[in-house]
């Protein structure tokens, strides 16, 4: 090979590199290890893992993750491919992406959804730039107060760069009403921080006036059995699809969702798959619409998102399509019966005032009338991840369709105890 | 490939179901047990219809009933009012089986690295090792809350602490952040390091960056999304940046510049050193696009170049599966000077993709220091290999070494015959096609990237089929403006697609 090149040692590829940049010290890494070492390697750092019944949610939802998802997505067709560049080897994963955004606009009710965001946080705060490059003259974002903190906090990173003026506030309806001058788009949680399901009536047509869109965060598993964003009036719907049958895995990764109006089309950021024929009359799929995208448009794109997360795209296509309509309304009947079980059965114990008015769903929180770590060591001690501490001093739990009785009621019994 | 026309929603006859849930937590409670499969959409319909949403999440009145099980469950408000969905919910009914078999048939029209050689320039598609699949899939690893007690996490949090060691001493960059879940998401996030450091100094007016005329899209595309405008510098006839032409563009608006080092030609930016200072001296920094990292992989370190920040693409570089497009990982890591401001941007929800991380961590344990200084090298000598066995059939505008991709501007004899029309070629030939029509300075760019993972009758086999095509462009062009002929789909109208989109099943 050498000689074809016409070079006489690898070094003689690098003769161009200035030979003081040629990094001549040992690397500091460990030695190389074997498949066997490896194992016992992550296997030891596992064993320092505690592993828990998960009582908690803020953004990552402990959902049964049916088997036949790991055995789909670990298909090495699907696993191994890179972005569907060439479409008439990539029907595979463009027919999902296909799939996927037909899913999320049905969930939704919105007309046109992109191929995948990088989590929630990420795609709630596109949606916030999306208000702005959708509006003319227009640079501020009402952001509610009750959306998750780690999303407020994604939303104003990308804000405080983009110099988009981001006013975060408990009371959104009166803020638009009469507080800002350039509205561009309002965010507002479908279910909030503390699990109530909101309610937003009224609030589209008030948004609307002001010549601003509404972009509303959602669970996309709870968008079974609550009100969607399109039934609400938004113009936009983001959230986290992790609900969706995707492992907790710590944080990541997850995918992230944008569905929109129609006339919003051309202003989504990422890919978009979209269905035409071939030559001889085929149904196909190809990416589409990709004068928005910055391998076409460069700095005038409508995002820089490249890789996006089509595989967890994939991994929630799968689990919809084994949940079907009524999966989906059982399992969150299911999460309801054990969210109210436990709710009731907490409160009855006298270590929780009850705070919030609203219905809720699977998540719930409560003000502690307890000694808060204490009760959360002996949870834990029991093996139990619930009660999280919340920054407003509040305690959080979720109950979902992996938990038991028995096990809503040692938690119950541990409450009772301290 | 076979063709196969489903989709799922075309499978799905009513009252089949593919899930496995409980019944019921079996609870004596009586307004659970009355409201039927569908209780959440009875509820309790009782909330009181506000304008906005300030009433509901508030602080209820403590003398109201409070055990929500006592309310019977009635009949939600009819109209706007209730909270729970009103429209039906069309999601596919289908068993198992069906799921199972919809999905192996849409993989078989897929091709992966497994499936065989993926020359995709720029995006380093190396083999994905299995043993990092499994140890990703370890429920010790999945089963983790990202909001558990760091008292719980420690063995997660040891990964975090052993890839950014790791990751200092290959880029010779001081810590990483592992928040990124992409390449463009990690420059996103490297350009507002750069603007922190500006903003701390009270340098207010750096509002501009540079970048070079062969620079990956994204890194326009994520300069504008962080606010910054853009300055384009031109490269010379050699494909390098123009060190003259970059004197004058530099000045007290500068920001920095963003580099690809090899950049997008495969080539080797030789006055990086002069580039670096003379950006420093204007009080720029300099950023580093780590996509291309792979051929300097053991061999030279960004942080020895001069460079302040970089991201590195764990999905290119450090061999984890591509996905279909995600998720990949895009670690920044930075220098001293910028260090004090890793910890600023909150740029994505909880720990960044920490199963993409765990993968990247164990490709780089079984690499070690001992391998470590071959990827590079075979990366590079590999794509040398196939520049030189086919720069007779295919026009090489640069003809010097490069480093692990290298560009051709089409055929040497086209006879008509196109780029797409060769790229579409391959695939009849089992290869997937080069990056085409990239980077913007060949009209015609094929960007053919190996990787290290491929074995000589690999690339000679490759080698073989492209000089067939070029052949085939002198007996039969029209057969090749109709390829690919033997792909379960042929050439697909885009125009129409995009002219009349259809992006959901209806």
């Amino acid at each position: 090979m050498l000689e074809r090149i016409g070079v006489s040692s690898l070094d003689d590829l690098y003769a161009d590199v200035p030979a003081d940049f040629i990094y001549k010290g040992e690397y500091d890494l460990p030695s190389a290890m074997s498949e066997q070492q490896v194992r016992d390697f992550f296997e030891g750092l596992a064993a320092k893992n505690t592993r828990l019944k998960v009582f908690v949610g803020q953004g990552a939802y402990d959902h049964y993750v049916p088997s036949v998802i790991p055995y789909i997505t670990s298909r090495s067709e699907f696993l191994t491919a890179y972005t569907p560049y060439q479409c008439e080897i990539s029907q595979g994963t463009l027919r999902y992406i296909f799939e996927w955004q037909t899913m999320i606009c049905r969930l939704t009710g919105l007309d046109c959804a992109n191929a995948s965001m990088y989590d929630g946080p990420t795609a709630a705060a596109e949606a916030v730039r999306m208000c702005v490059a959708s509006t003319k003259k227009r640079n501020s974002v009402i952001v509610s107060a009750r959306l998750l903190p780690h999303v407020i906090e994604t939303i104003r990173t990308y804000a405080k760069y983009a110099g988009i003026n981001i006013v975060v506030t408990e009371k959104v309806a009166e803020e638009v009403a009469e507080g800002v001058l350039d509205l561009a788009g309002v965010i507002v949680p479908s279910i909030n921080r503390f699990g109530i399901i909101e309610s937003h009536l009224g609030l589209a047509d008030l948004v609307h006036d002001k010549g601003a869109l509404l972009v509303e965060y959602c669970d996309p598993s709870a968008l079974a059995v609550v009100k969607t964003p399109a039934e609400w009036g938004a113009d936009i719907a983001v959230g986290d699809g992790q609900s969706l049958g995707i492992p907790l895995c710590f944080g990541g990764p997850y995918v992230g969702f944008m569905a929109c109006r129609e006339s919003l089309m051309r202003k989504l950021p990422g890919r978009i798959v979209g269905q035409t024929t071939d030559a001889s009359g085929k149904r196909c799929y190809v990416l589409t619409l990709q004068a928005r995208e910055q391998h076409i448009r460069r700095e005038k794109a409508t995002s820089n998102i490249c890789s996006n997360e089509s595989l967890m795209a994939l991994w929630c296509t799968v689990y919809l399509s084994l949940m079907g309509p009524e999966g989906m309304r059982k399992l969150n009947a299911l999460c309801y019966e054990g969210s109210h079980y436990l709710h009731d059965a907490l409160l009855a114990t006298g270590k929780f005032e009850r705070v919030f008015e609203g219905e809720f769903l699977k998540e719930f929180s409560l003000k502690p009338k307890c000694d808060v770590l204490k009760m959360q060591q002996a949870l834990l001690d029991a093996g139990f991840f619930a009660g999280l501490q919340t920054e407003d001093g509040y305690v959080t739990f979720c109950v979902t369709e992996k938990h038991t009785l028995e096990e809503l009621d040692r938690i119950v019994e541990i409450v009772k105890s301290i | 490939m076979k063709y196969y026309d489903k989709l799922i929603f075309e499978l799905s006859k009513p009252g089949r179901i593919g899930y496995s849930l409980p019944d019921s937590f079996g609870l004596a409670c009586e307004a659970v047990a009355q409201a039927g499969p569908c209780r959440p959409r009875l509820g309790r319909g009782g909330t009181t219809p506000v304008v906005g949403s300030e009433e509901i999440g508030f602080f209820c009145d403590p003398a109201k009933k409070t055990d929500s099980c006592d309310v019977a469950p009635g009949e939600q408000p009819r109209g706007k009012a209730g909270i729970w969905r009103e429209a039906s919910l069309d999601l596919p009914e289908v068993s198992e089986v069906d799921v199972v078999r919809h999905y192996t048939n849409l993989s078989q029209m897929n091709f992966g690295v497994d499936t065989g050689f993926y020359p995709l320039g720029s995006c380093t598609m190396k083999y994905n090792p299995k043993i990092n699949e499994e140890i990703a899939n370890m429920p010790a690893f999945t089963g983790l809350h990202p909001l558990q007690p760091e008292s719980t996490t420690r063995g997660a949090l040891e990964i975090y602490v052993g890839m950014d060691k790791a990751l200092a001493a290959i880029t010779g960059m001081k810590h990483f952040t592992f928040l990124p879940c992409a390449g463009a998401h990690g420059e996103l996030t490297g350009l507002m390091l750069m603007r922190e450091y500006h903003m701390s100094r009270g340098d207010l007016a750096r509002t501009k960056v540079i970048v070079p005329d062969s620079a990956h899209g994204t890194n326009p595309a994520s300069a504008a999304v962080c606010g910054l405008e853009i300055v384009v510098v031109k490269s010379r006839e050699n494909g390098l940046v123009d060190v003259e032409a970059l004197k004058p563009l530099l000045g007290p608006d500068i920001a920095g510049i963003m580099m690809t080092n090899p950049n997008t030609l495969g080539l080797f930016e030789r006055d990086i050193k002069e580039i670096a200072k003379l950006v420093h001296d204007c009080g720029g920094l300099l950023y580093y696009d780590g996509a291309n990292m792979n051929p300097l992989l053991g061999m030279v370190r960004p942080g020895d170049m001069g460079f302040d920040i970089m991201h590195l693409n764990l999905h290119k570089t450090f061999s984890t599966p591509h996905g279909g497009g995600g998720p990949g990982a895009g670690p920044v890591g930075v220098s001293d000077k910028v260090l004090p401001f890793l910890h600023i941007p909150r740029v994505s929800g909880f720990h960044g993709n920490f199963g993409i991380i765990l993968r990247a961590y164990a490709y780089i344990l079984m690499l070690g220091r001992e391998h470590v200084k071959m990827a590079g090298k075979l990366a590079t000598l590999g794509a040398n290999y196939i520049k030189e066995s086919l720069k007779d059939c295919y026009k090489l505008p640069i003809p010097t070494v490069c480093k692990h991709e290298f560009v051709f501007d089409g055929l040497l004899e086209d006879n008509g015959v196109t780029t797409l029309d060769v790229a579409k070629r391959l695939l009849d030939y089992g290869f997937h096609a080069p990056t085409i029509y990239f980077p913007l300075l060949f009209h015609q760019a094929i960007m053919i990237e190996p990787t290290e993972t491929e074995s000589l009758e690999t690339l000679d086999a490759f080698i073989a089929v492209m000089r067939k095509i070029a052949e085939e462009a002198k007996a039969d062009p029209e057969m090749l403006h109709g390829a690919p002929h033997c792909t379960p789909i042929g050439r697909p109208d885009e125009t129409t697609a995009a002219r009349q989109p259809i992006l959901k099943y209806d």
